[in-house]
């Protein structure tokens, strides 16, 4: 049935909707049928595009942004594999822990800003706390069940010989918690983006790409909130490339599954 | 549960004698609570930190007890929950309407996925304030923000649960010689029920932090402004217990869609 359809047929339906959308886009627009502070052209559009990327230094504000969720993602990372590892070897840390960060979790993650600006402030500190913490739920989450899951036999043979908690954690439980640890970096990575948007938004103190839409907010400026907003998608989108990437790295010695 | 069970199995293989071996699981996961509540309450005793930074958990407890006893706490409440509710049903609606489009034709797949996609990759968050220009920061901003947040994962989870349907399954269908209606009600709903039940799940979750997202940036009431509220008078408090209430409804919502999940398991092993 799939094969029936030819690549070049579902490319330009696929194209269909888009193209459709942008005409009618540029046609309301030019035509006046919508008012263009709401709806400005295509080529305002582009030329907004133009001005924050040549004279406004967007790619700086982007830098800061990155700089900001890639700060945040590995002191959260790290600190998420080595919070769950350890619950995953001390079992009174595990019954001890595990209850109240399940309880605490529950908080939607952008309730926490508001405490995270009190103790923190608004500079650069919070923001990474709030990105770090973002990446850090899920990569616990998700390295805990993946030791939890260490087979038993390794367990047993890791018991057999003794075994130091130290070897524990590097030979049975973070090797077999692997792919669980690559599906909580990828959710980690998404988390972390999102967190630094909203980090921006609420923030908002000094440059960043989140910074860049609610300037345009205030100003009036849809053209700009427009770009901002797609650069937004643009970098949610290679980050979540990139997580595939790393997730196929990491799990490259695996022999293929089949599902 | 299975996991438990699991590890206390395991447990009682190791002969060494454990500290906290004879306390029951509730008592061991109320030590850490307690221990952060004293260490809370002995650092605002002695002053160790001002007031507007850690308020005494005296302070909370009273707080929390006049904002719901003056059912201020409970309106807050129902007024998030009442736009959960709303802008959930109408993303998760239309998340369903085109995941079913997209998963039983191939067309309409070819022609909508890519847009589809796109539209996905572009965070929630990042709609708010284009939005913002563009319906204003009144209710249909927030039920639209939140039935986004609602209508992506449930799309995308009822398109692939429909099409990992067992082909073994369709093909009775067709030896039954089912009409299509028949084909869709009887074997590839009931099958995609599993995954549409992941697309739910996560759309309510996506919805409320969503909510959460939007009330924060662009509300006069609702949980989400308290916490921006709190925050601007420097009422800890405040903000602290609306966090506790945000975590109690996520807590609830997660419970509940779990009961239900197993309701709906059930019902289909009865059929069975």
């Amino acid at each position: 049935m799939a094969a029936a359809t030819s690549q070049a047929v579902r490319f330009r339906r696929g194209i269909t909707l888009p193209i459709f959308l942008l005409i009618a886009w540029e046609v309301s627009s030019r035509s006046g049928l919508a008012d263009p502070r709401f709806l400005p052209s295509l080529e305002n559009v582009a030329l907004t595009a133009k001005r924050e990327l040549i004279d406004n230094n967007l790619f700086g504000d982007l830098a800061y942004s990155l700089m900001r969720n890639l700060a945040g993602f590995l002191i959260g990372s790290a600190l998420g594999v080595g919070f769950a590892t350890l619950l995953a070897l001390s079992r009174i840390a595990d019954r001890l822990v595990m209850p109240t960060f399940n309880a605490v979790k529950q908080i939607s993650l952008l309730a926490w800003i508001p405490l995270i600006s009190v103790w923190f402030g608004f500079g650069e500190q919070a923001k990474i706390v709030f990105v770090a913490l973002a990446a850090f739920i899920p990569i616990v989450l998700n390295t805990y069940d993946g030791m939890r899951a260490a087979p038993a036999d390794l367990l047993e043979v890791g018991r057999a010989l003794k075994f130091r908690p130290h070897q524990r954690a590097l030979r049975i439980y973070i090797p077999s918690a692997m792919p669980a640890i690559a599906t909580g970096v990828h959710l980690g990575l998404i988390y972390s983006w999102l967190a630094t948007v909203g980090a921006e938004y609420f923030l908002a103190v000094g440059p960043g790409i989140g910074g860049l839409v609610i300037a345009g907010r205030e100003r009036f400026d849809m053209a700009m909130v427009m770009v901002g907003v797609f650069i937004l998608g643009l970098v949610g989108f290679s980050l979540n490339r990139l997580a595939y990437s790393l997730e196929a790295y990491l799990l490259r010695w695996r022999p293929r599954q089949v599902r | 549960m299975a996991v438990i069970s699991e590890f206390f199995g395991h447990a009682r293989l190791r002969p060494r004698k454990r500290l906290l071996g004879r306390l029951g699981t509730g008592a061991t996961a109320l030590v850490l609570p307690v221990a952060i509540l004293t260490l809370w309450w002995v650092a605002s005793d002695r002053g160790w930190l001002p007031q507007q930074i850690l308020p005494a958990p005296a302070y909370v407890y009273e707080m929390a007890r006049d904002m719901i006893a003056s059912g201020e706490i409970l309106y807050h409440t129902g007024v998030s929950l009442r736009r959960v509710i709303i802008g959930f049903a109408i993303g998760a609606a239309l998340g369903l309407s085109l995941g079913i489009a997209m998963g039983l034709s191939e067309v309409v797949e070819d022609y909508a996925k890519p847009l589809f996609l796109a539209f996905a990759q572009i965070p929630t968050l990042g709609w708010i304030p284009l939005l913002m220009l563009l319906v204003g920061i009144d209710e249909t901003l927030k039920i639209i923000i939140i039935a986004k947040g609602a209508f992506v994962p449930m799309a995308m989870n009822t398109f692939t649960g429909i099409r990992n349907v067992s082909p073994r399954y369709i093909e009775v269908g067709h030896a039954l010689r089912f009409s299509r209606w028949q084909q869709l009600r009887l074997i590839i709903l009931p099958a995609a029920i599993p995954s549409i039940f992941t697309g739910i799940r996560y759309g309510l979750t996506h919805s409320w932090t969503s909510l959460v997202g939007v009330e924060l940036l662009a509300s006069s009431e609702g949980l989400g402004y308290l916490l921006v509220w709190g925050r601007q008078m420097f009422w800890l408090d405040t903000v602290i217990i609306a966090m506790i209430a945000i975590g109690i409804v996520g807590f609830v919502m997660d419970k509940g869609l779990n009961s239900t999940e197993h309701l709906i398991q059930r019902w289909k092993k009865g059929e069975a």
